[in-house]
């Protein structure tokens, strides 16, 4: 253990060409047991959803499918049931897209505007708003949600998509906003005030010259919100309605429904469905995603 | 009237601080006095609800409950983060297939995490029959049907969505640190593990309270992954704060119930929170 110092930093003379040292069966060993508790659950997913109940009954789940089926995939997505409604996880992915698309949009947007008020147009008041605002991400859901039912029933929008999201927008507003505050902070005031002079304005400044640069912001803003709001359960189980029910509420009602023979290769297949999108979201988007939970939660 | 444009665009904001994250928290702390139950009234009954609260059995578990998954997360998530990152920091190859490993539960939501190791931990097929099948007849490793280590198996679940996040934090704090301080103990000899007790950690002080804030406003939210796994069961045996709040709420037509157990899940956030706050604005004016 003592020469591992000399690897730390900076080269001096030749590195040593053993691969086995003691220090480097720990320091991979270490790695690669982790490795296999984080990737374990995935692979028992993958390996349960391909196989046959009658292999799950004799078999190890741990253990790759001997035949593979793609049927618990088709039921899964087609013909599973909850309640009366046998039309599978389907009908939820399709609620959670209708979600997703105007929540990720219109919390983004506002956030955008809230952020650029914030760093260019400060007003009196306006940094006091910011921190109830961003002390308000601390505050838990469970305390707002009952007064928000009562404000969205009397809006009418109680139990209807734009009811969501509007929640959705609310209560990413935090982390949002603070994202294109700090992001526009950065932006120099020079071109800011050269726009003044021209004559541009409050919201010309905004769409012609903030929101063309602030691309890479928005790519990140999108991971953070895309993956946070299809995560979501207990919004869509509250202000939603039944026909209305995103993915992971409907999810979560097929497999610990009581009623009739646990499918246990139905479940799983469904429940990598429904982890898909967040984990093809993770796997495209690399060092974005890290940079956007980096910036929601250090700065946060 | 000066910036008038950008007034009328903070109106979103300035609903949404003042409206919902002030008025809605001040509503519910309200009738959190009064006897409402199917429908908020304002006859106000002074502390009832908070004594009866903690009176019912369901809430003492859940707090109990709250307390030995809070410390263990907290605990457990800082130690593995910690060494996850200090290896990865050790200039390895493969840092970023091991980085995308360790991160990729944290992109799942609570409810596929909870059915996942649901499953795993199924006594009838899970872990506990294979460990059988290879010969240790007579284990039993069912967590989630036993009433007094059902909270770890949920431990267990949360550990693997959650602790990927703190390694991120904790490779982004050791990165900060000056390379200049390796090589004065390196040239000082002293070994390697020492370093990172002694002057890394120490250092990285920062970053530990901002792991430690992260996992716990995370953990008084616990509620799907619970209503997943376990549904609160065995019995009560697995039962959460948040799960509490919202089956008063929704299901058993006792909002009063509802907002005192919600009121008391914002305190211990205060108590938590408010030292955190003081600390950071006392360091930043003592700069």
């Amino acid at each position: 253990m003592t020469d591992e110092t000399n690897l730390v930093d900076g080269p001096r003379g030749p590195k040593p060409k053993r691969a086995f040292t003691r220090r480097n069966i720990f320091v991979y060993g270490t790695l690669l047991l982790f490795a296999v508790y984080y990737l374990l659950p995935l692979w028992v997913m993958v390996v349960t959803s391909l196989k046959g109940m009658p292999e799950i009954r004799m078999g190890n789940i741990f253990s790759p499918p001997v035949e593979v089926t793609f049927q618990p995939w088709v039921k899964a997505w087609s013909e599973a049931c909850t309640g009366i409604n046998c039309d599978g996880l389907s009908r939820g992915f399709w609620n959670s897209i209708k979600i997703l698309i105007p929540s990720t949009i219109v919390s983004i947007l506002i956030a955008s505007i809230n952020g650029y008020a914030l760093s260019k147009w400060r007003f009196k008041g306006s940094e006091t708003f910011f921190a109830i605002l961003v002390l308000g991400a601390f505050i838990p859901y469970q305390i707002m949600i009952y007064p928000i039912v009562i404000l969205l029933r009397e809006a009418g929008l109680y139990g209807s998509l734009w009811g969501l999201v509007l929640v959705h927008t609310i209560f990413g507003m935090p982390i949002m906003t603070l994202l294109f505050r700090n992001y526009f902070t950065g932006i120099p005031d020079e071109l800011f005030k050269a726009a003044r002079v021209d004559g541009a304005g409050f919201w010309g400044i905004f769409i012609k010259i903030m929101l063309p640069m602030s691309l890479p912001i928005i790519v990140v803003a999108m991971i953070l919100q895309i993956t946070g709001i299809w995560n979501d359960f207990l919004f869509g189980v509250i202000y939603t309605k039944p026909d209305l029910y995103p993915m992971t509420v409907q999810l979560n009602n097929i497999v610990n429904s009581v009623q009739g023979v646990k499918e246990y290769n139905v479940n799983m297949a469904a429940t990598l469905l429904t982890g898909l999108v967040p984990l093809v979201i993770y796997f495209i988007s690399g060092k974005l995603f890290v940079r956007g939970i980096a910036a929601g939660a250090v700065k946060g | 009237m000066k910036n008038l444009n950008a007034k009328i665009a903070s109106i979103p904001m300035i609903f949404t601080a003042l409206v919902i994250f002030v008025g809605c928290t001040a509503w519910t702390i309200y009738h959190s006095f009064t006897n409402s139950r199917l429908l908020p009234n304002n006859n106000w009954v002074g502390f009832d609800q908070y004594e009866r609260l903690w009176d019912t059995k369901r809430w003492i578990v859940s707090v109990g409950n709250l307390a030995i998954y809070g410390v263990c997360s907290l605990v457990i998530s800082v130690i593995i983060g910690f060494v996850l990152a200090a290896l990865l920091d050790r200039k390895i190859r493969f840092e970023g297939v091991f980085r995308s490993i360790f991160l990729f539960p944290f992109a799942l939501s609570f409810i596929v995490t909870g059915l996942v190791w649901q499953w795993i931990l199924n006594p009838e097929f899970g872990v506990q029959k294979v460990l059988q099948s290879l010969g240790w007849e007579n284990v039993t490793f069912d967590p989630l049907y036993n009433p007094d280590l059902v909270i770890y198996g949920i431990l267990i679940a949360g550990i693997w969505q959650g602790s990927g996040l703190i390694m991120c934090v904790m490779l982004a704090g050791l990165r900060g640190i000056d390379g200049d301080i390796w090589k004065a103990t390196r040239v000082d000899g002293i070994k390697t593990w020492k370093t990172y007790i002694f002057v890394i950690i120490p250092m990285m002080k920062p970053v530990f309270v901002t792991a430690l804030v992260l996992i716990a406003s995370g953990i008084i939210k616990v509620y799907d992954l619970v209503l997943a796994q376990t549904s609160g069961g065995p019995g009560i045996a697995s039962e959460v704060p948040a799960k509490y709040v919202y089956d008063k709420m929704f299901n058993a037509q006792n909002l009063g119930q509802g907002f005192a157990a919600s009121t008391m899940m914002l305190v211990s956030v205060a108590i938590v929170l408010i030292p955190w706050a003081y600390l950071q604005f006392g360091g930043k004016k003592n700069d």
